[in-house]
């Protein structure tokens, strides 16, 4: 069935089709329309989860952490100074394994208080060991939050997910979308069965303390986990195409006329939608250009970048998001990720649209422009 | 220390296995009891955070030297200043 709708909306669809049995609920911009959209649901009687009102970010975190350990799927959403007051429990529910989903409608941090736009909140959560999807599109945004409960409850990665989507920017904004149906999206997400789960009947600890002779192998195990994730997600995208006709590049990097371009741009969220129509102009005009969107910012996935970059003369990385004192966390991770290639790309980088400032295409142009003469982190204010 | 096994989530799925670790070599100050001064009120074993104050078939309490990480509550509680805090010592 296809509607025009918020992509705010399109995110509560897809967690009503996946049935989480708990959503722990903290509103804050621009997040707050999809957890309205959630209580609505529920109040309607078309939701069957329990709704938890709690009184932070840190305490619907914390909820989100308690239900998942009982062995239901849990959803919950954030943005902004919310998801920095859950830095300290991201951590524990990424170590204790459990795959929670959460959306994230990114909005830039505070000083100055800004409510807009950019992604330095989920950035600034990179370490965390939740795996980090973001989408362009609200049909993205509700078929990537379907393929993120896949994703995370798999027994090689069991890891939360958190799905990111540019605040205001995408969150608040109208677009057809196709919803899957409530039979098909059964068929493509099999029922919650956890690993462990806390039972009165079969009692087991959890988050117990990890001695420094144990310590390391946990956190190990956690990153091979996260490891894992690179074809988990892979697959996910596959079986979501055979079940609704739809993928998003391989699920981990999404490609636009990159096969015969010399020069890339590679970009986040929102941003690649513009890049595309600038790809088409300057295309028009001969140049041999085109786009990498980073849809898994983590994992990282290094391989598939260096291997559709083989033919790629020089790339522009432009960051919504910086590291005061040295660059956009995207560049770093692709200068990183072309480090020991023999045959590298000129790569630098360029930040934009900060606290809700447009990235227009004459940005991106001029991100083209400079591939090979900006140096590193140039502002495109 | 013996490596336990690395379980998902480091989920520990035999209960009561805190047991096995003897935490009594934390402690730089021992709990005494005088149990002449003792008047069996209960209240150190009520307060004891790791549950390491029993009482023994004479009635008295006794402190498991294994677990006791020597945290001295039991010392600040006791309302007749029965229980002192010694430095242990090699």
């Amino acid at each position: 069935m296809k509607k025009v709708i918020e992509a705010s909306t399109a995110v509560a669809l897809g967690v009503k089709l996946c049935n989480p049995a708990v959503i722990p609920m903290y509103p804050i911009t621009p997040q707050t329309h999809i957890v309205e959209r959630l209580a609505d649901y529920i109040n309607d009687g078309l939701l069957k989860s329990e709704m938890i009102h709690v009184e932070s970010e840190h305490s619907a975190i914390s909820a989100a952490l308690g239900s998942e350990a009982t062995g239901v799927r849990t959803f919950t959403a954030t943005a902004s100074q919310g998801l920095a007051l859950m830095h300290e429990i991201l951590f524990v529910v990424a170590g204790m394994r459990l795959p929670v989903v959460m959306a994230v409608a990114n909005r830039a941090l505070s000083a100055p208080i800004n409510i807009w736009n950019d992604q330095q909140d989920s950035i600034s959560e990179r370490d965390t060991g939740w795996i980090q999807l973001y989408v362009e599109s609200a049909q993205e945004a509700l078929d990537t939050i379907i393929q993120a409960y896949k994703i995370a409850e798999n027994r090689k990665v069991l890891l939360p997910v958190m799905v990111c989507l540019d605040g205001f920017t995408l969150s608040h904004v109208y677009e057809p979308v196709d919803i899957p149906e409530k039979k098909d999206v059964d068929k493509f997400l099999p029922k919650y069965n956890p690993l462990f789960k806390l039972n009165p009947e079969k009692p087991v600890t959890m988050g117990p303390i990890g001695f420094p002779n144990t310590y390391m192998e946990f956190r190990k195990a956690t990153h091979e986990a996260m490891l894992n994730a690179i074809d988990i997600i892979k697959n996910a995208n596959n079986d979501f195409k055979k079940s609704f006709n739809r993928s998003y590049g391989n699920g981990l990097i999404e490609t636009y006329k990159i096969n015969d371009a010399e020069y890339a741009v590679a970009t986040m969220g929102t941003a690649c939608s513009t890049t595309r129509i600038v790809v088409d102009e300057l295309r028009k005009q001969g140049k041999k250009v085109g786009l990498i969107k980073i849809k898994s910012f983590r994992p990282f996935p290094k391989q598939e970048i260096i291997s559709c970059c083989q033919n790629i003369k020089g790339i522009a990385v432009i960051d919504r998001n910086i590291s005061l004192g040295n660059e956009g966390a995207l560049l770093t991770e692709f200068k990183s990720a072309f480090y020991n290639q023999n045959k590298k790309p000129i790569i630098n980088g360029f930040i934009a649209g900060l606290g809700g400032r447009d990235i227009t295409p004459d940005h991106i142009k001029t991100a083209f422009k400079k591939i090979e003469t900006s140096n590193n982190s140039e502002w495109l204010l | 220390m013996t490596k336990p096994k690395i379980s998902v989530g480091a989920v520990i799925e035999e209960p009561g296995s805190t047991i096995k670790n003897k935490t009594g070599g934390w402690r730089s100050f021992r709990p005494v009891i005088d149990q002449k001064k003792c008047i069996k009120c209960g209240t150190c074993w009520k307060f004891c955070p790791d549950n390491a104050i029993k009482k023994n078939k004479k009635g008295e309490f006794e402190i498991n030297y294994d677990y006791c990480k020597g945290c001295g509550i039991c010392a600040k509680e006791c309302p007749v200043k029965a229980i002192k805090m010694v430095k242990e010592e090699k």
